[in-house]
């Protein structure tokens, strides 16, 4: 039917990596998602109120800098602040393994790093939706 | 906020109305997908909606179009006006997704509560868009948006058709960007009430502005300055009699980039809105937006109304006999509908 999943990705922080962000959002409207590229420098504040004004059902983070342990707890936090609490958030890019428990402790639904399939990603999207992959 | 219950109709419109942004995106979202809660939400709003000054921004990609939008926009919040955002880019035939980047050079107006962007895929058919925006507008429109600015990549008669629903229509053309003016190729040209030229820090825009200018002196008859969208209106409307002056669009260099030129081009935007005002052609364009819609979806209704009515079976017999040329389209549907309707 018309009902599309909508698709955020965002790059937070001040990092300038933008490379993988852009091969994630390309890959991910090749699998039939509407995907609403913000661009780099978002603060989680601006990420929030885009993810809200678009009414996206996924938020994608993509950060190479070091700083997810901070940006993301942000983001989920915000996205709470306006109402947004079921929105599946994803993290990727350069993540040690380390943090990746506490990532999803939080609330986050996937973490993907180099060489991730896109599969991969659209499977955790369609599960964390309760949709069946296309 | 928290016991607003943004499921129902009520709740969401008294929310709309209330400045809650949640409640306005999840009602574009109702109308996009086409929900069951659509039509009600259009009848409940459409009475708070009209007041909206609306401005079509179109142009090939990548002549500036986003970035422009991004100032324009920062000029009205500057004059205390809220503005809503509608940025429209292709669905992939392929896939059914789409990229929507517009927002990456809408950057400085994040924050502010004054403004909201919304972007859209093209998503199905051409008619159906044209529609779909149509009522997207309106919604921001009843959400009390003072300027209501629809970013779409003008490439065809779809942009065309999303145009209409536009008071004033800005077609951004940038110098370098082949030989000819893209106007001319994409047919645009009588749906322009304002030329940009962007990217006027870059070589050869006084050749683009020529070129537009000299275009605009030799290919516009007079009467298409006198009307509003040209080709939409009837010659033989009385109104027309009593314009005043008829409109030139003017040809305004900008640099989006560094807001060059912005200023300017609102100035022109309000004084095309003040021209509509005062020459009765807002009022004119309402009554003949509102006969091509009351038709387009008195169609539409026909048709589902008639195929729910029609036993798919017959349908497809009728199908195959048209197919096999025993019978002729026209005959066939005729037949269809007058079984039916015993
Ligand atoms: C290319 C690169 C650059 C380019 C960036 C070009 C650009 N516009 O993107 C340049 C040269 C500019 C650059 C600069 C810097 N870089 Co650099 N850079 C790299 C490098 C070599 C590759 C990154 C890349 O593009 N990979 C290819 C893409 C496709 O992969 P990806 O981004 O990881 O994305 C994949 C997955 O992570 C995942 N993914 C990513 N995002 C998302 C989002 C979602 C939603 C999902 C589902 C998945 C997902 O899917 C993608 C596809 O598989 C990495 C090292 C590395 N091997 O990763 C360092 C690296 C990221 N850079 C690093 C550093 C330190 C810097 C600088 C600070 C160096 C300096 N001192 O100046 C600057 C900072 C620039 C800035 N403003 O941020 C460090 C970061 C260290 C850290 N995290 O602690 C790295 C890890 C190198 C290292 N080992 O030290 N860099
Ligand atoms: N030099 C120059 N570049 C511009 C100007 N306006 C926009 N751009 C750049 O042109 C590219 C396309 O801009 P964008 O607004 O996305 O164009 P759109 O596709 O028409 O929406 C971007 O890289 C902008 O930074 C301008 O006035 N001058
Ligand atoms: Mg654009």
């Amino acid at each position: 039917m018309d009902r599309k999943v909508r698709v955020l990705v965002a790059k937070p922080g001040l990092d300038g990596h933008d490379r993988g962000a852009k091969i994630i959002a390309r890959a991910l409207r090749d699998s039939g998602y509407e995907v609403i590229y913000t661009g780099i420098r978002q603060t989680p504040d601006m990420i929030a109120e885009a993810a809200l004004q678009e009414d996206v059902d996924v938020v994608g983070l993509s950060i190479l800098s070091g700083a997810h342990m901070a940006l993301v707890p942000r983001v989920i936090e915000k996205l709470k602040e306006l109402g947004m609490e079921d929105v599946v958030v994803l993290v990727g890019g350069i993540i040690p393994d380390e943090d990746v428990q506490t990532l999803l402790d939080m609330g986050v639904a996937g973490v993907f790093g180099p060489g991730t399939l896109t599969s991969e990603i659209v499977e955790t999207i369609e599960n964390a939706l309760g949709r069946q992959p296309a | 906020m928290t016991n607003t219950d943004l499921t129902t109709v009520g709740g969401l419109t008294q929310a709309l109305e209330a400045g809650n942004r949640r409640a306005l995106a999840r009602v574009i979202s109702h109308i996009e997908n086409n929900t069951d809660l659509a039509l009600p939400l259009l009848a409940a709003l459409y009475p708070r909606s009209g007041k909206a000054h609306i401005i079509g921004v179109t142009g090939a990609p990548g002549t500036g179009k986003s970035t422009l939008v991004n100032q324009l926009a920062g000029v009205y919040r500057q004059r205390n006006l809220t503005v809503g955002v509608i940025a429209i880019d292709p669905t992939s035939p392929f896939s059914g997704g789409a990229l929507l980047g517009d927002r990456v050079r809408m950057r400085d107006l994040a924050g502010d509560p004054g403004v909201f962007i919304r972007s859209m895929a093209t998503r199905g058919s051409l008619g159906g868009l044209a529609q779909a925006t149509a009522d997207v507008i309106m919604v921001l429109d009843a959400a009390g948006f003072d300027r209501i600015i629809i970013e779409t990549v003008g490439v065809g008669q779809s942009e065309v058709e999303i145009a209409s629903a536009a008071y004033t229509t800005l077609v951004v053309e940038a110098p370098g960007m082949g030989d000819e003016v893209q106007a001319i190729k994409a047919g645009i040209l009588e749906i322009a009430d304002i030329f940009a030229v962007n990217k006027a820090d870059r070589e050869g825009v006084d050749r683009t502005v020529m070129a537009l200018k000299m275009m605009l002196n030799l290919g516009v008859p007079e009467k298409f300055q006198v009307m509003h969208h040209g080709r939409m209106l009837p010659v033989n409307l009385p109104e027309t009699e009593n314009l005043p002056q008829g409109w030139t669009p003017p040809v305004l260099k900008t640099v989006a980039i560094s807001g060059e030129g912005a200023e300017e081009l609102t100035e022109a935007i309000e004084n095309h809105r003040l021209y509509l005002e005062q020459s009765g052609g807002r009022i004119l364009r309402d009554r003949l937006r509102a006969a091509t819609e009351l038709r387009m979806i008195m169609r539409d209704y026909l048709l589902e109304t008639l195929l729910a009515r029609t036993d798919a079976a017959v349908l497809e017999e009728m199908v195959e006999a048209v197919a096999r040329r025993e019978i002729d389209p026209y005959t066939a549907v005729r037949h269809l509908v007058n079984e039916k309707a015993v």
